[in-house]
């Protein structure tokens, strides 16, 4: 079945069951593979993409319940080569080992400063409650979100 | 350029020694840029970037312009296995010989065509420019034949004085991707035509097949193929979900036999266990008394590597080859098996790595590209990409074992240990692809014709398995080390993080502070004054300094601190640590202070990246984690069962370096694992006079320690 998806800020059209959870109609069908599989139960956040300004879960998702809504993915982050501010934090403060969990992590983070530009230390961490990330990159992590806040404010 | 004058080694460092031929590491290319070609691969430790620093550091050119070919089995050097922190040492080695020595060779032709001597010359990001005027590049003085030679001895690398890139922080070459949600894993490569293949396994590990009708799956949509070998039972389709809801029919309707039921799932099962036992170190007479005696029996369960992402492969079966894409550690011995498993010949598998989410281990690359091969081989021509799910990857990814640590040790008039025993039970901590007699690779076990798996072992010493750290680094005048070897497992074991190490070194370092304690000693005194060497002496005191310890320091009933230490393998980096934790409803480590010695370090910032990586994996390790099992098999099978340090839960972690350009550079990646353990232990008796043996440190086991 055919279904339009708004995704980061275009109409795409895909061609999947109601039911496919929206992760891999960004992967598979938009080629959009920044939005990492890690779990398919909603867990670990390394789907997570932004839906109408929230942080969502894609694998959580059903494509048919994305229809009509504002999708980003990691992929609309940077303007072009224009990195985002958190994307400058995270080189920066080289926020990565294997880096598998930053996708998910960047978007909600990016849901978080959206809203608040003047983030606690329990406000970030709170954030990524749900973000789970192996190779203990935690406080490179918490620092480089602590650093693109600060550059957005002063922005 | 000054060089170094040294006596030169009689045999290559690293392995070039075993992969002689330079162009199999490098190659000058005319366009201005440099291939490397190194058989260790990216696991998340960021190895790349440091190989790129030394392979720059040598040639005198750019980073920039150095590319880095994939590991393939097609043309890079076969370097084994990327793990036990050794890449340093065997590729950085290799490759720092190989780029003097391509260097030499560049500057030999450049000595020719402008007519000078060598002494004449210098270099500056590939331009070779003689002090009497002319000069000619890297890339103009390359021919396909210049590197066509093995490597000599008579190349001479730079002093350490003389680094201007090795010793920096280069920034990591493959962030920008990571963070852009660019394709960077074998999960996001995407062929032309690739079809999606799930495998449905048994409910445990000794289940067995006993009857599918598999038409019905065969008419779901997408489906393409349902391939049944024995107990192997896997299916292809068009789309990801197609496969997946596949896969769950599958699931559903198979009958299994369960076969032999599990045992119990405790640690100390394995005392009861017929044991290969072997002394593996004995000073003085073990039998010493002194004045007062200690014993105590310390603990872990099996462990999961649980990395991010699910394992994954993709395999296209095309004439005669077999194309493989994998994240696994070792090309060359999962080529090996690979062919035994599928009757094949080694030459007609061709395998490159891609990189997938952080390694730690031994963990299910290797059984996925078979199982992405058998399924490749039901759709000749299609490459066919599979991924296990998050609860295949619990279920059957091979476990860190579980160990029992028994320690005793005598005090003499002084406080001071005149004898110390250890005595430690585990299973086998290899099962890695490459093993003698056998295919280790789950789909071979699972076959028709199931092919036997390869006796399980231990690396040897010094380096170990089991027994890696389990001979103390201090200086006792008796001692007695015994390693009981149970080799078979009943769920899969092999190498995860450190191995052995992570438990003896947990085990010793309590102990230390258990005898520290009946000394009247201050933690911190009691261990300098059982070490005599000066780099362990100067990893403790830093650590020491950095928390502002306080000899003879006491925690408050709620808060504590405590102090672990270890050198990794007694041959490789020093660590010390101290943590402090807040034990309320459960422990919560706050803090970690960490001082390491990795002698050269080619990266700083990449070095302690990967400490603090190791630190709080280690905390998540020893607060919260245990792979259950029941009678039939693995029952933490997602994030909900077998969960991990959050980033509510994380610590605050800082860490120093004594860098030591001097030393020979070893790697950083595992050593923090067990005085880490060991640390916290400390710190909660500090805070609660409480001493949990047991791993993990749950809120259980400190309510029933608390109330004992
Ligand atoms: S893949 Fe969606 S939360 Fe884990
Ligand atoms: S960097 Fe590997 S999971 Fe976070």
């Amino acid at each position: 079945m055919a279904l339009t998806l708004q995704v980061n800020g275009r109409a795409r059209t895909v061609e999947a069951d109601a039911e496919t959870p929206l992760l891999y109609a960004l992967r598979n069908d938009l080629g959009l593979v920044g939005t990492r599989y890690g779990c398919g139960l909603g867990m670990c956040g390394t789907c997570t993409v932004i839906i109408d300004g929230k942080p969502v879960q894609s694998c959580d998702v059903p494509v048919s319940a994305a229809v009509g809504k504002n999708i980003t993915t990691v992929e609309a982050l940077a303007a072009g080569d224009d990195l985002h501010p958190l994307q400058r934090a995270f080189i920066a403060e080289q926020a990565a080992q294997c880096g598998y969990c930053a996708s998910g992590i960047l978007m909600a983070a990016k849901a978080l400063l959206d809203v608040n530009r003047n983030p606690t230390d329990t406000d970030i961490r709170k954030a990524l409650e749900r973000n789970l990330c192996r190779c203990g990159t935690h406080g490179r992590i918490l620092r480089a979100i602590k650093r693109a806040a600060e550059e957005m404010r002063k922005a | 350029m000054a060089q170094t004058k040294e006596p030169v080694a009689r045999t290559l460092p690293g392995s070039l020694e075993t992969n002689r031929r330079l162009e199999r590491w490098l190659c000058i290319n005319n366009d201005g840029t440099v291939t490397v070609t190194p058989g260790k691969v990216e696991i998340g430790q960021g190895i790349l970037t440091a190989l790129v620093q030394m392979v720059a550091e040598e040639l005198d050119i750019d980073v920039m312009r150095i590319r880095l070919a994939p590991a393939t089995t097609a043309f890079s050097p076969d370097e084994g296995i990327t793990s036990g922190s050794r890449s340093i040492q065997e590729s950085g080695l290799a490759l720092r010989h190989v780029a003097a020595e391509v260097r030499s060779l560049l500057l030999e032709q450049a000595a020719q065509k402008l007519g000078v001597t060598l002494e004449n010359l210098s270099v500056s990001d590939g331009v070779v420019s003689a002090r009497s005027g002319g000069s000619v590049t890297y890339w103009e003085l390359a021919t396909a034949d210049l590197l066509a030679r093995e490597a000599t001895l008579d190349a001479v690398a730079k002093l350490p004085a003389e680094h201007v890139v090795v010793g920096t922080s280069l920034r990591r070459v493959d962030i920008l991707g990571k963070i852009t949600g660019k394709a960077a894993y074998v999960q996001d490569m995407a062929l032309p035509g690739m079809l999606h293949g799930r495998i449905s396994r048994p409910p445990g590990p000794r289940a067995r097949l006993k009857s599918i009708d598999l038409k019905e799956v065969e008419q779901m949509p997408g489906v393409v193929a349902v391939v049944r070998n024995g107990s192997f039972l896997g299916v292809v389709a068009q789309r990801e979900e197609q496969a997946i809801r596949a896969e769950r029919r599958l699931a559903r309707i198979a009958q299994w036999d369960a076969g032999e039921p599990l045992p119990d799932n405790d640690p100390r099962r394995l005392l009861t266990l017929p044991a290969e036992s072997e002394v593996i170190s004995e000073k003085g007479d073990a039998a010493t008394t002194g004045e007062q005696q200690f014993s105590a029996e310390y603990t872990k369960p099996y462990i999961a590597h649980a990395s991010l992402a699910p394992s994954c492969a993709i395999a296209q079966q095309d004439g005669g080859k077999l194309h493989i894409w994998t994240h696994s550690q070792g090309i060359y011995p999962l080529r090996g098996d690979m062919a035994q498993a599928l009757g094949i010949a080694e030459t007609d598998i061709i395998i490159t790595h891609a990189e997938g989410a952080g390694c730690y281990g031994h963990n299910a690359a290797d059984d996925v590209t078979l199982d992405a091969a058998l399924l490749a081989c039901a759709v000749p021509g299609k490459p066919v990409r599979v991924q296990w799910m998050r609860e295949d990857e619990f279920a059957w990814e091979p476990f860190g074992s579980a160990m029992v640590m028994r320690l005793n040790a005598a005090l003499d008039d002084n406080g001071n240990i005149v004898n110390w025993g250890h005595e430690l039970w585990s299973h086998a901590h290899s099962t890695r692809p490459g093993g003698r007699g056998g295919v280790n690779l789950t789909a071979a076990w699972h076959l028709e014709k199931p092919l036997p798996a390869a006796k399980p072992g231990n690396p040897p010493l010094p380096g170990g398995g089991s027994h890696r750290n389990a001979i103390p680094l201090y200086e006792f005048p008796n001692q007695k080390v015994t390693n009981h070897l149970i080799r078979e497992s009943p769920i899969r074991a092999s190498a995860l993080r450190s191995l052995g190490g992570h438990a003896n070194a947990f085990a010793i370092e309590s102990f230390i502070d258990e005898l520290a304690e009946a000394a009247a000693a201050d933690p911190v005194e009691f261990r300098l004054r059982h070490l005599q060497d000066a780099r362990a002496k100067a990893v403790i005191e830093k650590v020491a300094q950095m928390a502002k310890w306080q000899s003879g320091e006491k925690g408050d009933g709620e808060r504590g601190r405590g102090i672990g230490f270890a050198r990794y393998k007694n041959l490789a980096a020093y660590m010390a640590i101290i943590a402090e934790v807040k034990v309320e409803e459960t422990v919560r480590v706050e803090r970690i202070w960490c001082a390491v010695d990795v002698g050269q370090a080619i990266n700083p910032d990449g070095v302690i990246n990967q400490i603090e990586g190791g630190i709080i994996q280690s905390v998540s390790w020893t607060l919260k984690e245990r792979v259950d099992f029941d009678r039939q098999g693995v029952t933490t099978r997602t994030w909900e069962d077998y969960p991990i340090l959050t980033f509510v839960e994380a610590p605050e972690v800082e860490v120093a370096l004594i860098n030591r350009p001097q030393a020979p550079p070893v790697g950083a990646g595992e050593g923090t694992q067990g005085p880490v353990s060991a640390a916290i232990a400390n710190a909660i008796y500090n805070a609660l006079n409480v001493r949990l043996r047991d791993m993990p440190f749950t809120r259980e086991r400190i309510v029933a320690a608390l109330s004992a």
